[in-house]
């Protein structure tokens, strides 16, 4: 399997008053085609901002410092440098191929436009040229329509309009068409645009399963339960199928039956549009149900990377071991991990899970360790197992 | 076993006004007739989905909501329930019956009795970020309710408070400051520690850790069955998570659109669930293990509306096993064994 997504020595720093905090140290990820990645680790350890970084989506005080995020568009094709190129282009990217999932649905939608409009919105943007070609396909069926008497009336007018859609069609990003639309007299002869996109936007509610989608399409998102908001997002994020997609906790906000259904929906979507997942939770139970390979993170780094069978038959990092302990479980006590998460602002030094490691060395205290591959496919960062097995750096 | 509190029929309704004359228009009917009880030292698991009445539950048993009808006991002697449930019937004595409610029924106690009662229960809430009081320090966060309850003069207070703060794993360090300066896991550390502070019997928990990740979860579920054993505590722990109620509870009820549909040990509810509601939330909860996988039961539809529940079994509409007889009448709690309780006309075996 081909990689779709190299990440290579991410730093990101946030300036704030309080001082430099390095909230991503050196990341180093790869993403293969058509799995689902899950990211794991406790609040404030940067799985969120890892997502953010992908999509550039970070926002001052926050800067991206140093680093290579390489996504692979298409087979074969160069891949490209997410970092290094330019507003316009990211833009293109960002919701059509690699697009994002929120948290906390009630708030990624937005309270005073119509579920169908929120979600056609992301089609006319993106999906032009198809939505153009869909437009003429429909004047053309209506001009080959039964001689009536509305129709002899109406084809001049639709015959005006299918040329204009043919001139859109040449360049369906062109200016133009958005200031004609801006006309209170043209705008009705692009109207059509539209119609277009609510229909392939009800089709889009029909694949997440929600019922009654013409219906919900017309209403506000404070009229439907989280369940639905979600899948509404859902739909949003899927709407011009992605090959990449970043869910950040989508289920956290959610009951259990709910997080079922949705999980069950994503893990069918996935495999269905051939795309690649990030899935971002705390839920280790979750991630244990949908992810293929995890990566763990603590305080900005990751620490071991490992597919999910091995990850939780056999956990090698000190932190894993402990965090995976701390899940709660019939009939034994959870343990605790001691101490507390470091203060971003004044982190240790060397690994910076060493205050609070029981297998700590000396060594621990002053080098970083390296991600290094103990066995296949699995990689750890500790200074525990460097000298084990010598695989190729990650 | 010895029962510390019982509650029979207990309903809480919220009134929906409507018009300029502010009618009312019908009720949410949040809680709506539940049968508890719960058993000196034990730690009572209360699940269910937001929204099913758990936290008006919790509320009303430590009366901070007045219940639209039934009764609460809190440490009553068996016989005085007893004597009153004959008066009840025979309805011979109704002076009688009035006095023994008003001293013993919680649900009808005048604020001046609460007050007293209410230094022998506490409550730990939600979201340790909005239930501290940003303004005030720690030691005096603590030692409030010894000063409202008039417990001890005030140079004792600060003896006490530090003894308590110990206990939850504080030091004397953190007395003069103020809630900001304290990680999630410490901020609810000092609600626990406020409601210890009266030296409880009860303490109604509402989700306590579902603000906080797992490893900080880890450290507050080992203090609470620390404390509980050392001060000999009995728990109602409210949680929408099943896998915390399975690790630390004795006894877990679920709950459904204000009723209780199940009770049983974490054993009996998750190796073989009486109800069909409960072996869907069973089934629904991630294991945190790849290699196994649960069954799935998918529930049709929504959760129904508490202002305006189905008739009938209240999960009828959603249910496989629905008869007519569901879609009728309303079943009981009743007893399935030694420790369970089910409401279901078929339950599963």
């Amino acid at each position: 399997m081909n990689e779709l997504l190299i990440i290579r020595n991410l730093t990101v720093k946030f300036y704030t008053y309080d001082g430099v905090v390095q909230a991503l140290d050196n990341l180093d990820l790869d993403i293969k085609q058509e799995e689902t990645f899950g990211l794991v680790g406790e609040t404030g350890c940067g799985k969120t901002l890892t997502a953010l970084s992908i999509l550039r989506l970070i926002s001052p005080p926050g800067r991206i410092e140093s680093g290579s995020i390489c996504f692979n568009i298409d087979d074969g094709d160069e891949p490209i440098d997410l970092l290094a190129i330019g507003e316009e282009e990211i833009r293109a990217i960002r919701g059509s191929k690699i697009s994002m999932i929120f948290q906390e649905p009630s708030s990624a939608l937005n309270p005073v436009y119509t579920i169908g409009d929120q979600v056609s919105e992301v089609i006319l943007l993106h999906r032009r040229q198809e939505l153009v070609n869909k437009a003429i396909e429909t004047i053309t069926a209506l001009l080959a329509g039964r001689n009536s008497l509305v129709n002899i009336l109406a084809n001049p007018m639709r015959l005006a309009e299918r040329s204009l859609y043919q001139k859109i069609a040449q360049n369906p990003h062109s200016l133009w068409p958005r200031i004609v639309g801006r006309i209170p007299i043209m705008r009705r002869l692009l109207q059509r645009l539209k119609d277009e996109a609510k229909k392939m936007a009800i089709s889009m509610l029909k694949e997440v399963e929600i019922p009654d989608s013409e219906r919900v399409a017309q209403q506000y998102p404070h009229q439907l339960s989280g369940g639905m908001e979600q899948r509404a997002v859902i739909a949003m994020a899927l709407a011009c199928s992605p090959s990449f997609l970043i869910a950040d906790e989508p289920t956290t906000s959610l009951d259990v039956t709910i997080q079922d259904q949705i999980l069950e929906l994503l893990r069918r979507l996935k495999s269905e549009r051939e795309s690649s997942v990030l899935y971002i939770t705390h839920d280790l139970g979750v991630a244990a149900q949908i992810c293929d390979r995890i990566g763990v993170m603590y305080a900005g780094s990751l620490c071991e990377i490992a597919r999910v069978d091995d990850l939780y038959a056999n956990p090698l990092h000190p932190y894993t071991k402990a965090l995976l302990a701390a899940v709660p479980k019939p009939g034994e006590e959870p343990h605790a991990i001691g101490g507390t998460v470091p203060d971003p602002l004044n982190l240790p030094s060397g690994c910076r899970f060493h205050p609070r490691c029981s297998r700590a060395i000396g060594m621990c205290r002053e080098h970083v360790p390296p991600m290094h591959e103990l066995a296949s496919g699995h990689f750890i960062a500790c200074h525990n197992y460097q000298g084990e097995t010598g695989g190729s750096s990650c | 076993m010895e029962v510390l509190v019982e509650t029979r029929n207990l309903e809480t309704h919220f009134p929906i006004l409507k018009g300029v004359l502010r009618r009312p228009a019908g009720a949410v009917r949040a809680v709506d007739g539940i049968n508890l009880t719960i058993g000196k030292g034990q730690w009572m698991g209360l699940v269910g989905e937001s929204g099913c009445g758990k936290t008006t539950l919790g509320k009303t048993l430590l009366r901070l909501l007045s219940p639209t009808s039934g009764h609460i006991y809190f440490d009553v002697p068996n016989e005085t329930k007893d004597e009153m449930d004959l008066l009840e019937e025979s309805a011979a004595n109704p002076t009688k019956l009035q006095a023994l409610r008003r001293r013993y029924d919680l649900a009808t106690y005048p604020s001046k009795q609460l007050k007293a009662i209410r230094r022998r229960m506490q409550l730990v809430h939600q979201d340790p970020y909005t239930s501290l009081n940003p303004r005030m320090r720690i030691k005096d966060i603590v030692a409030e309710p010894l000063a409202i309850h008039k417990l001890m003069p005030r140079k004792q207070i600060r003896d006490r408070v530090t003894e308590i703060l110990q206990m939850v794993g504080l030091t004397d360090q953190h007395l003069r400051r103020y809630p900001h300066e304290f990680s999630g896991g410490q901020r609810q550390r000092i609600a626990i520690a406020r409601a210890l502070a009266t030296n409880p019997d009860f303490i109604v928990f509402d989700e306590p850790t579902s603000a906080l990740d797992v490893s900080v979860q880890a450290q507050i579920l080992n203090l609470l069955g620390q404390l509980k054993r050392n001060q000999e505590l009995t728990y109602l722990y409210i949680t929408h998570n099943l896998t915390v109620a399975e690790s630390v509870c004795d006894s877990i009820a679920v709950m459904y659109v204000g009723k209780i549909v199940e009770i049983g040990t974490p054993i009996e509810l998750f190796h073989s669930p009486k109800h069909p509601y409960s072996q869907a939330l069973v089934l629904s909860t991630p294991i945190p293990d790849p290699k196994r996988k649960r069954g799935r039961v998918v529930l049709p539809g929504e959760v129904p509306s508490p202002t305006n529940p189905p008739p009938g079994c209240r999960f009828h509409p959603r249910c496989s096993r629905t008869t007519e007889e569901c879609e009728r009448l309303e079943p009981e709690l009743r007893q399935s064994g030694n420790t369970s309780w089910v409401a279901c006309w078929h339950p599963l075996s």
